[in-house]
Parts: structure tokens; sequence; C-alpha cells
């Protein structure tokens, strides 16, 4: 080890880290004082409705927690909910990006329209498809169905999970689309040509040239959109409040009713170690990815 | 494209036809994807009956619920809770931000690109999973529905994005230039306030657009912990949620003032947007 060199570096690590303590630190007390009473809270007998009741619980709030039916219930909701606004958001992100990516007139009002839902707040996307799009007797859809000659559904008492998903999908739909279009501009126009030439059909040309480049991106649009639907809660708040019965409630709707109108402490907190778990199996897998790319 | 085109006589002849699907197919696309956000703007220059009868876009627009939703409700404070608290942490994200993106890309160790992966695996921390104890520590130290309790929030939450986001800026300044600044004799704050600063202000500006959109519309947070006096938007339009609230009109108008601004902001920065949001792994 050559010894000026290595002051050389000390000094700079010295400034660099000073330069970096403000946000570091800050991240770091955001990071461990939360999460640390959040594991703390889980092991505690804690409500604030019964003062009494306290002390050391052991592992009996993840023991009811995970013996509630509520709980398993509320995995499966937030396990659907998940899955199936990926599956709409990637494959129809995908298809659109493509469409969007060939020459058509007005195609940058086009693109710029489909991606706008993503910029709208969650309360007013919910509100706005809970009342005029899925209202039963007064929204679009209703009207659009008896045009039709069917009968108008009431969306949220028959089908409450696929109302949200709807709505839920039509928010990250553009995301999905806003990266993968982003992603299809880096690619190799002069191969699709030369496939083009050689004879490849179109469907040849989206499974062997465009889907292969975009495998990248895709799999981060999953993490990232799995990390947020993961705690989805305000499209759920505003339209059923987790109704009806547990029907819509996810894992980060449980959690808030725990808390915030139970005031179970250590049971919410017990729920809210579940959700950091799952969420950072996901997040393993992405931050691994973005590292790779961080060496390109 | 005239060399290709040339090359490839035969898939110029289908061009009109194939122009024309691919405009009907786009476009169709498009306005179902945004209809709601159209008839949205529509309902709010409806009246409330107008607004329920059957659909239809024509109809004599009227401002009466634009100044029903200000009379009634003080759409003004809620609006001005937004500013305040968007570009409130904004600001603060950024003064927290730029002399950490600062050391990680001019004067980067073996840690940085570990600290900058650490920065981001915060991100992934489910807000609901430290609700519990973000609650008591608001309640207890008296920030529960105040402006600064979501500021500090926000500030925390977007931090890592923002200093992502300025790292990729910062980095992707030619070198030549700090180097010329520091051989005239510029100090590092001069380096940083005469050269770095107004450099890079593009990249800096898109940084803070998209602070401001995500915590504009963030909704978890702002539902938990504000009530009436601190509540910004996304709050009070969920106000609108309690069946005594239900009127079409005025929650249309309320919401199309509370979307505008980012929807126009969010056109603007859609390609920082991508950089930001996948934290550069897709660009």
């Amino acid at each position: 080890m050559n010894r000026t060199r290595a002051s050389g570096r000390t000094v700079g690590g010295l400034r660099t880290l000073s330069l970096q303590a403000p946000a570091v630190t800050l991240l770091l007390l955001w990071m461990i004082v939360p999460l640390g009473m959040t594991i703390w809270f889980s092991f505690q007998r804690y409500n604030l409705l019964m003062p009494d009741m306290t002390g050391f619980a052991g592992l009996e709030n993840y023991e009811y927690l995970l013996t509630d039916p509520a709980l398993w219930s509320a995995m499966g909701t937030t396990l659907l909910l998940v899955g199936w606004v990926l599956v709409i958001t990637v494959v129809g992100g995908t298809l659109l990006a493509v469409l969007f990516q060939q020459d058509f007139a007005g195609r940058g009002i086009a693109r710029v329209l489909a991606i706008s839902p993503f910029f709208v707040m969650p309360t007013v996307s919910a509100l706005v498809w809970k009342n005029m799009m899925m209202h039963p007797s007064n929204g679009v859809l209703a009207w659009l169905a008896q045009s039709l000659g069917l009968p108008a559904l009431d969306w949220f008492s028959s089908l409450p999970l696929t109302s949200i998903i709807i709505i839920v999908s039509w928010q990250w739909l553009p995301f999905a689309l806003l990266i993968l279009l982003t992603a299809m501009q880096s690619l190799d126009e002069d191969q699709v040509e030369a496939a083009r030439m050689d004879g490849a059909g179109p469907l040849a040309i989206f499974f062997f040239i465009t889907l292969p480049h975009l495998k990248r991106a895709i799999s981060v649009v999953i993490m990232i959109e799995m990390i947020f639907l993961l705690t989805i809660f305000a499209e759920i708040f505003v339209t059923t409040s987790g109704g009806p019965g547990l029907a819509t409630t996810n894992l980060a709707y449980l959690i808030y009713i725990q808390a915030l109108l139970d005031f179970d402490v250590g049971m919410a907190s017990a729920g809210g170690v579940i959700a950091i778990i799952l969420a950072n199996i996901v997040a393993i897998f992405l931050v691994r990815m973005v590292a790779k790319n961080l060496e390109d | 494209m005239t060399t290709h085109r040339n090359s490839a006589p035969a898939h110029t002849r289908s061009l009109p036809i194939r122009q024309l699907v691919l405009t009907l197919l786009g476009w169709s696309i498009a306005l179902i994807i945004f209809f709601p956000i159209l008839w949205m703007v529509l309902t709010g220059f409806k009246t409330e009956t107008a607004a329920i009868a059957d659909p239809s876009f024509i109809f004599s627009p009227t401002l009466e619920s634009y100044q029903a939703v200000q009379a009634r409700s003080g759409y003004a404070r809620f609006a001005l809770n937004s500013v305040a608290i968007a570009f409130g942490s904004t600001l603060l994200a950024l003064l927290i931000a730029i002399p950490s993106a600062y050391a990680m890309a001019f004067l980067p160790t073996k840690r940085t690109k570990g600290t900058l992966l650490w920065m981001l695996s915060t991100k992934m921390l489910p807000p609901v999973g430290v609700l519990v104890p973000i609650y008591l520590i608001f309640r207890d130290v008296g920030l529960l529905d105040t402006r600064t309790g979501l500021i500090i929030i926000y500030t925390l939450m977007n931090l890592p994005i923002v200093v992502w986001m300025l790292y990729t800026f910062f980095k992707d300044m030619p070198k030549d230039i700090l180097e010329a600044g520091r051989m005239d004799g510029a100090s590092t704050l001069q380096e940083v306030f005469f050269l770095l600063l107004p450099l890079t202000l593009p990249g800096i500006a898109s940084t803070g657009l998209l602070s401001v959109i995500l915590s504009w519309n963030e909704a978890f947070w702002s539902l938990n912990l504000t009530s009436s006096k601190a509540a910004p938007l996304t709050a009070y339009i969920a106000s609108f949620s309690s069946p005594e609230g239900l009127f079409w009109a005025k929650l249309s108008a309320a919401s199309t003032m509370a979307i505008a601004p980012i929807l126009i902001l969010g056109w603007m920065t859609q390609k920082q947007m991508v950089r930001g949001l996948t934290f550069g792994a897709v660009k």
C-alpha cells in the first residue's frame, strides 16, 4: 500500500463523509428508529384503549395474527390485487409500448394522453371511477351497459376486488407504458429492419427481438410496481373501506384498521413486520438489479 | 428513412392503410385511457343535476361548482397546504441531497456505491410497516395534523430518489469544466455555486419537479397523519367519499384543480421521471 495514496484517500473520504453526513444520518434515523419501534411493539401488549394491559407479549401478537383468518384473507387479497394488476399492466403496457412506438398521426399527443392517469393523485382516480364511471345507476359504464341492452352492474357490491383492480390498473398501466416506451427507444431499428428483410413477420420480430430487448425494463417495472402495490391504501380507503366484509381488505388496510381504528399497537406492529418482510423479499431482487446496472 | 423505404418496397405499398389503422387504434386506446380524466373535467363544468343525468357531451358549461367548492369548503386552504408541503419538502430534500450527491459524483470512495444502494433500499420500506411508530411519535411531539410533520415525512421519503437523480446528473457533467475552474483558483464553494449548480440547473429542476409530483400525489401519510388543519388536497378530495359529500360536479371541479398543475408538470418531465423512478435502471 502506497502511504501517500492511502492518506489522500482518507482526506477525500473525510470530506465525502462530512458532505454525506446529513443525508445518511437522516435516512439512517428514518429507517432504524421506526423500524426498531415496530419490531419492539410487535412483541408488546400495547393497546391504546387498554392502558393497563402492558408488558412483554413474546410471540403472542404474531401467534394471534397468524391464526387470524382476517390476516390470511388480507394476504390473499393482497396477492390477488398485486398479481392481477401486474398481469394487466405488464402485458398491456408492453403491447401499448409497441403500438405507441409505431409512426402514426398525432402519436406524441396520443402518448401524452395515455400516460396521464399516472399523474393523477390516487384519491381522485379512485373517486372518479367509483362515482362517475362505476356508479350502478348514473355511471358511464352503467349507461353503456344499458345502451347495449345489458343489465347495469353494481361494481363495488358485486365485484368489489375486481373494481379495485381496474382502478389500480388504470393508474399503473401508464407507468408500465412510460417505462417500456423509454426502453423501446434504445431498440436497434437496423436489427428489426434486417429481420424483416429476412422474412420475419411482426410476431416473430416481437417475440425474438422486441421482447428480449424489453426483458430488463419489464423486470424493473414488475419489481417497482410490486413494492408500491403491496401496500395500496388510498384507493381502498376512499372506495370500499375494505369491504364488503373483508373482500377488499389488503395487508396495508388491515394494519390501518388495527392501528388507527382498533388502536392495537402491538398487533398492528406485528402486521407491519410481516409487510416489511414481504416488501424486502422483492426489494432484494430490485436492489441487486440496480447494482448490476451501476457497474455497466 | 428514405433508404429504408427504397429497400423495402413491399412494406411501403401497405403504408397508407397501415398508417390509418395504426392511427385509429392508437388514438382510440389513448382516448379510452384518458376518458375518465376528460369526463371529470367536463363534469366539473356541469350543474349537479346535469352531472348525474345520462352521460352527455352537450351541456351549457357553468362555473358554479368551482365557485361552490371554494365558498363551501375553502378549497384554497387545502391547495395552499399542498403547495407548502410539496415545495417545502422538495426544497429541504434538495438542500440535504446536493452535498451528498456532490460527494458521490466528484469524491467517490469505495463505499459510494454501497451508500447509494443502501439509500435506495430505504425507499423499499413499506410505509404501512412504520405507520404505528410514526403516528405515536407524531402524537407525542405534536406533529399530527401539521404541515411540518408531512414536510419531514415527504423529505425523507423522497430523499433517496433526489440524491440518486442528482448523482446521475452530476456524474454526467464534463469533469474538465470543474477542473478548469479549480485551475483558475476557484474554491470548492465557488466551484459548486458558480459552475456546478448553474450547469446542472436543468437536472436539478427536473429532480425537484419529480419530488414535487410525488409529494403532491402522496396519499398514505396525508390520509393517516392529517385531519383538517394541515390536510393537503389528497386528503381533502378523500372527504368527498362520504355519502353526504356525493356531489359529482363539485368533486370534479375540485379534482380538476387538484390534478391540473401536476398533470402539466408530469407531461413536461416524463423522461426524467423514468430516470428517477427506475433509479437509472431503464434509460
